[in-house]
């Protein structure tokens, strides 16, 4: 729940008015919705994948493929910080990759580890024929040359602060959140 | 993500040494692992540069290759040693051997030894994690974890289930993982097998004992059939192969009389007729294969477990870690 040092930067509606922009964005991106593939990363990502697909079946009355990724096991950094000890599920459209436009969702662009981890792991699942990288929120820091196609929101982040995407089916609620994690004042 | 979860130490020597959790753990880790065996390219990449050393100093080819798989599917560098043509047989000590091989700079060693306590032995004087492979009669524990995890996929549980482990537990390491496992997790554990192959004390691990295979299948809900080692019988621990299988053997006409349908186990590899006819081996109630499928599963989840993770760094590192 919001609290002081929670500072509100998206409403549900907010983030529901995005969406329906980027799914537009997806649709006009591929030039139509043949082969397209919506592959959402564990576990945010996934939820606004859910959510971009129905806006675009909806809208074009088709039905859209969709799978989700975890990248877990394609990180950089597990001596650093050690096994995750939950590692989601990756499941597979069931089309494939192979010659599709693929589609990453990801809640929040932040350094670009994450995508690369997912850019391996579909380049060892298939070859797909396009991929585009779609983020509800890019709030900047990149540590890797990787840049959202489409894009939500961008959100300035300031030191000591992180930026929390929340989704009902994990949060209860639907909203961008900017969190004070820096308690004692950048 | 919260490290709630308790943390594996440096070695798997037995799972009498792991909590409830960690073991909850290892099975969880597990299903995830599951799915990459049946992609296209079976490979991820999390223990890339990890050179992994294969040490059997007794025959295996399940056991070896299923870890063999597990290490490449998660892009790890493998050697193989067997004691057959190596300097094992010049006479060179366990402790010698690891050390050389250290001093090659490996990350993890993975063993199979005939002595008890082998594996403590050796994950006590090497820096590298050791998982053990099956020491002796002491413990086999990756053996313990993919029964049951194949139990709960087929069950939806452990807690509460009732697991009889049939045949000659006094020489075997994969009954004494079962037991701690099981227990562990919450389940009933019976032994039943021939007088002479049921150690002494089996109540004092919590044990029912049977003696008559009959009451074993009309109490139980699951059978963990062992092998019989033909040696026993040379040995005099049993009259005949006929005998046994005659008694002690696992065939449908003795399930006929059970009043539930059991779920039938073995480790492999298995004497058809003997301990288990071939009917029950191959019949609908066996999950006997997806005990090796689940094999490769949990050794992948074990060696994920124990080879990422520096705890120090982790700290400095969590501030970084949101992606």
């Amino acid at each position: 729940m919001p609290s002081a040092n929670r500072i509100h930067v998206m409403s549900e509606s907010d983030v529901h008015r995005a969406v329906a922009r980027m799914a537009r964005e997806v649709v006009e991106r591929n030039g139509g919705t043949e082969d397209l593939v919506l592959m959402g990363i564990h576990r945010r990502g996934t939820h606004i994948a859910a959510m971009i697909r129905s806006e675009i079946e909806q809208a074009e009355d088709v039905e859209i493929e969709s799978g989700s990724i975890d990248i877990t096991l394609y990180r950089d950094d597990l001596e650093v910080v050690g096994p995750r000890p939950i590692i989601g599920r990756s499941e597979l459209p069931s089309c494939g990759v192979d010659d599709k436009c693929v589609v990453i969702v990801d809640d929040v662009a932040f350094t670009g580890r994450t995508v690369r981890g997912a850019l391996n792991e579909l380049g060892d699942w298939g070859r797909p024929k396009r991929i585009l990288l779609c983020v509800l929120v890019d709030r900047g820091g990149r540590e890797l040359p990787i840049h959202p196609d489409i894009t939500g929101r961008e959100v300035q982040v300031l030191e000591g602060q992180r930026v929390e995407v929340l989704v009902p089916e994990l949060d209860d609620y639907l909203g961008v959140e900017l969190i004070q994690t820096d308690t004692e004042g950048a | 993500m919260s490290d709630t979860v308790p943390r594996l130490g440096k070695d798997l020597v037995g799972l009498e040494d792991l909590t409830a959790g960690q073991i909850l753990q290892i099975l969880d880790t597990a299903e995830p692992f599951k799915e990459i065996s049946e992609r296209r390219i079976k490979k991820v990449p999390v223990l890339r540069g990890k050179t992994i050393v294969n040490l059997f100093f007794e025959a295996s080819t399940r056991t070896r290759v299923s870890f063999e798989f597990a290490e490449k599917r998660l892009s790890a560098d493998t050697v193989n040693i067997s004691s057959t043509g190596s300097s094992v047989v010049k006479g060179e000590t366990l402790v010698d051997t690891a050390r050389n091989l250290e001093a090659m700079r490996i990350d993890m060693v993975v063993m199979r030894h005939g002595s008890s306590g082998s594996a403590r032995f050796l994950a006590e004087r090497i820096p590298s994690n050791v998982i053990n492979a099956g020491d002796g009669w002491h413990e086999h524990p990756t053996q313990g974890l993919l029964d049951l995890l194949t139990i709960r996929d087929h069950m939806g549980r452990l807690d509460g289930l009732k697991v009889c482990i049939v045949g000659d537990i006094r020489h075997s390491r994969v009954a004494r993982s079962n037991i701690y496992g099981l227990r562990s997790l919450g389940a009933e554990v019976a032994v039943c097998g021939p007088r002479t192959l049921l150690p002494p004390m089996m109540e004092e691990l919590g044990c029912h004992v049977f003696p008559h295979i009959d009451e074993a299948i009309e109490w139980a809900d699951v059978l963990n059939v062992l092998r019989l080692q033909l040696e026993r019988m040379e040995a005099g621990y049993v009259p005949s192969l006929r005998e046994y299988n005659r008694i002690w053997g696992v065939t449908s006409k003795k399930l006929d009389a059970a009043p539930r349908d059991l779920l039938i186990l073995h480790p492999g590899p298995m004497n058809r007729g003997v301990e288990i006819d071939s009917d029950v081996a191959d019949g609908p109630h066996s999950v006997i294969l997806n005990q090796v499928t689940n094999g490769v599963a949990i050794r992948m989840a074990v060696l994920y477990l124990l080879a990422g993770g520096q705890p120090e760094k982790a700290e400095a590192a969590k501030q970084g870690a949101e992606t």
